[in-house]
């Protein structure tokens, strides 16, 4: 380990323990923005994990994050609830895993289709499971509070950053950057390039299914069309590539901006949220194609000649 | 674009100062709404939550507001739009509530939108009186959350009562006993085919077919076969909006026509018989009002002029009832401190008067008296069954489309 890399750590750790005392600050307004903030964080983070080296658009995140939700929502009155995210987790790399095998075989916009219709599946696996059952919506009404929640996601998004840069500096990591720039040279060089996305795509849907069992006592009322809701995977997709992918803090960079300014226009425009969003995404692309991430590079490049 | 913007910007200011000079004698009361404006539930929310809940503020400040303690305040609204989104409706009322610093807020619109919301309202101690939420959990909710209540009734005595007008038809001779049951694959039809079923099976019927449909399904014509072919005398369906007009729709095409036609959601808005007209009638549905009831008469009047749209027969009037409850309870008290209004409102023994009718809280907070099954009789969605309401009009059998 490099001394910049201790730096890096040491230099993380500290900011995750500064934003560990907001719920000491305040509980109210700040902490529900700031929840909602952890919770794309880890999304958009673990999403990138995966999606940012290989360059596989995954829209399946709601598949994993209902997964979750539903395993809470069965769970929580007869397993204590510390065991629920991980059995979430377990779930849902089981279903990464699953479903990496049969499509990762796809490339380019068939595994994007995939994706979305995944999640369209898996609810109406639960839907059909229910009705045959007689089972009802559920109700998890937990004294979980939203300063515990707030907690959890915090701790989920602290592993997930350890996990992305051990694999980063992995082998692992090194095989799917080769898998993104040219997945023929990646065979061809011997890698096994099925194994090496199958265990990054279930990495991600663990995370999903974990944030997903962690936000069920937030929502209380678990039903399949919130908990399965499409629209969770393509804000996931739009605050990683808002923030850029190619490093790991690319997402974070994201996923701030986007929840301000989503707060920001439904304070000030609630009749018109949804088209100054378009709008503001459309701006966001055109200006900023590299993301947050391209932008410092491109910086960084342009002061660097400067100087010479 | 931007002249019009900066002189929308010029009244804007000019009439916030105005307002300031006109409340300087008494602050306004502010209320926070929070619902659908858009995603799947903000065409529901447009007919039944929004023009309501904009009627009551109107109508109570043309009145010259509510009167407090140290003189009459007027309402101002705030309005945001949770996108059906639960995520997005927690952080509406937390943004209401703590930034808008709003004194009271209406519950937002649908059971889930509710459930999400009820922790915050909960912990910042505003009432939350629902009037869209449809739920058994009364005992559990309001144990949890004391200063949720409930106007609109409960799921397991609408299932019963739709079950308990066929048991009636049978008894008088009416109809015979085959039933065709379907539902919505959904939390809400598949506890309310549940519970029918139940019903009607202890008491003799026969369910001659029964099945489901995924939500949002677009191919209903089967269904209707289905049913068609079991020649049943009663088609029950626990059916959302969408559904409730495709399968009146297949129903009229394929000549299915059965003395008991039931459709569940959206059978009480104005638009099915706007769009139905005289085939509508004699379908039966979920709700129902009396309408010859003068308040609700006024109510639907003042609605049709605001609105430019009628109330469906429904839930309209118990949302508009909620804040009517609410209104009464902060004049009764004369303040605006939400922990005086709450205390008030938990109490058991205050009624308050309704275009419901008079509606009082048990002590898990439920409102006892609401309609359960209406029927399209006459161009108007009567109320055919109900509890410990007056006015129940006698069920007609349907006679055909034509």
């Amino acid at each position: 380990m490099s001394a910049r890399e201790i730096r890096n750590l040491i230099l993380s750790a500290m900011a995750f323990g500064v934003v560990a005392l907001l719920p000491f600050y305040d509980t109210g307004y700040i902490l529900s923005i700031a929840t909602t903030m952890a919770m794309f964080t880890v999304l958009a983070t673990s999403w990138a994990l995966f999606s940012g080296p290989t360059h596989y658009i995954s829209l399946a995140t709601a598949a994993f994050f209902g997964l979750g939700t539903f395993v809470t929502g069965y769970g929580f009155q007869t397993m204590p609830y510390w065991s629920l995210p991980l059995i979430a987790g377990v779930l849902g790399a089981g279903l990464a895993g699953l479903v990496g095998m049969v499509t990762l075989r796809l490339s380019g916009v068939y595994f994007v289709i995939f994706t979305l219709g995944l999640a369209e599946l898996v609810r109406q696996l639960v839907t059909w499971v229910q009705n045959r059952t007689g089972q009802r919506g559920m109700y998890v009404l937990t004294s979980i509070t939203e300063r515990d929640i707030y907690w959890q996601l915090l701790g989920m998004a602290a592993l997930v950053f350890l996990v992305g840069w051990l694999i980063g500096r992995s082998r692992l990591g090194f095989a799917l950057r080769i898998i993104g720039n040219d997945e023929t040279v990646a065979k061809h060089s011997g890698i096994n390039t099925a194994l090496a996305k199958v265990l990054l795509f279930m990495v991600s849907g663990a995370a999903a299914a974990i944030v997903g069992a962690m936000l069920a006592p937030r929502y209380i009322y678990i039903e399949p069309s919130t908990a399965f809701a499409p629209i969770l995977s393509f804000q996931v997709v739009i605050m990683a590539l808002l923030g850029g992918t190619g490093r790991l803090w690319g997402p974070v960079a994201g996923v701030i901006p986007f929840t301000l300014l989503w707060e920001f226009i439904s304070r000030h425009a609630p009749n018109q949220t949804l088209l100054l969003l378009g709008l503001a995404f459309l701006l966001i692309v055109y200006v900023l194609p590299g993301g947050v991430v391209g932008l410092q590079a491109r910086l960084k490049h342009r002061f660097g000649q400067g100087g010479h | 674009m931007k002249r019009r913007s900066l002189m929308t910007t010029v009244a804007a200011v000019a009439v916030m100062m105005g307002s300031l000079g006109a409340a300087s004698a008494q602050d306004a009361i502010k209320l926070g709404a929070a619902a659908p404006k858009t995603g799947p539930l903000a065409g529901g929310a447009d007919v039944t939550h929004w023009p309501a809940v904009r009627l009551w503020v109107h109508q109570t400040n043309e009145a010259g507001g509510l009167q407090l303690a140290d003189g009459p305040a007027l309402i101002e609204l705030i309005e945001y739009d949770d996108q059906t989104n639960p995520q997005q409706a927690i952080q509406a009322a937390q943004r209401l509530a703590t930034q808008d610093r709003v004194d009271f807020m209406v519950a937002p619109y649908s059971t889930g939108l509710n459930l999400a919301a009820a922790p915050i309202f909960s912990q910042l101690g505003y009432p939350q009186i629902t009037g869209t939420n449809v739920t058994n959990q009364q005992p559990e909710l309001s144990a949890q959350f004391p200063g949720m209540f409930f106007v609109l009734g409960r799921t397991g005595v609408m299932a019963e009562d739709t079950a308990q007008v066929l048991v009636d038809l049978r008894e008088s001779g009416d109809i015979g006993n085959r039933v065709a049951l379907v539902n919505v694959a959904d939390a809400f039809g598949i506890e309310m085919s549940g519970i029918s079923r139940a019903v009607l099976e202890e008491n003799g019927f026969e369910i001659v077919y029964q099945t489901s449909y995924p939500l949002g399904t677009q191919d209903i014509a089967p269904i209707i076969d289905g049913a068609k072919a079991a020649n049943p005398d009663a088609f029950i369906a626990w059916s959302y909006p969408g559904d409730t007009f495709a399968l009146t729709d297949q129903a009229i095409v394929q000549d299915f026509a059965p003395s008991v036609f039931f459709t569940a959601v959206a059978t009480a808005f104005p638009s099915y018989y706007g769009r139905f007209g005289q085939q509508a009638e004699g379908v039966m549905g979920m709700g129902g009002v009396n309408p010859d009831d003068p308040a609700f008469q006024a109510f639907a009047e003042a609605h049709q002029e605001l609105a430019g749209q009628g109330p469906d027969f429904w839930a309209s009037a118990s949302t508009y009832a909620t804040l009517e409850i609410l209104g009464q309870a902060i004049e009764a008290t004369g303040s605006r401190d939400r922990a005086v209004v709450m205390e008030y409102l938990q109490d058991n023994s205050n009624s308050y008067e309704t275009v419901l009718g008079p509606v009082q809280f048990n002590d898990m907070n439920d409102n006892e008296r609401y309609w359960t099954v209406g029927q399209w009789q006459d161009g108007v969605f009567r109320g055919v069954a109900a509890r410990g309401r007056d006015g129940v009009s006698d069920v007609v059998l349907k006679d055909g489309w034509d």
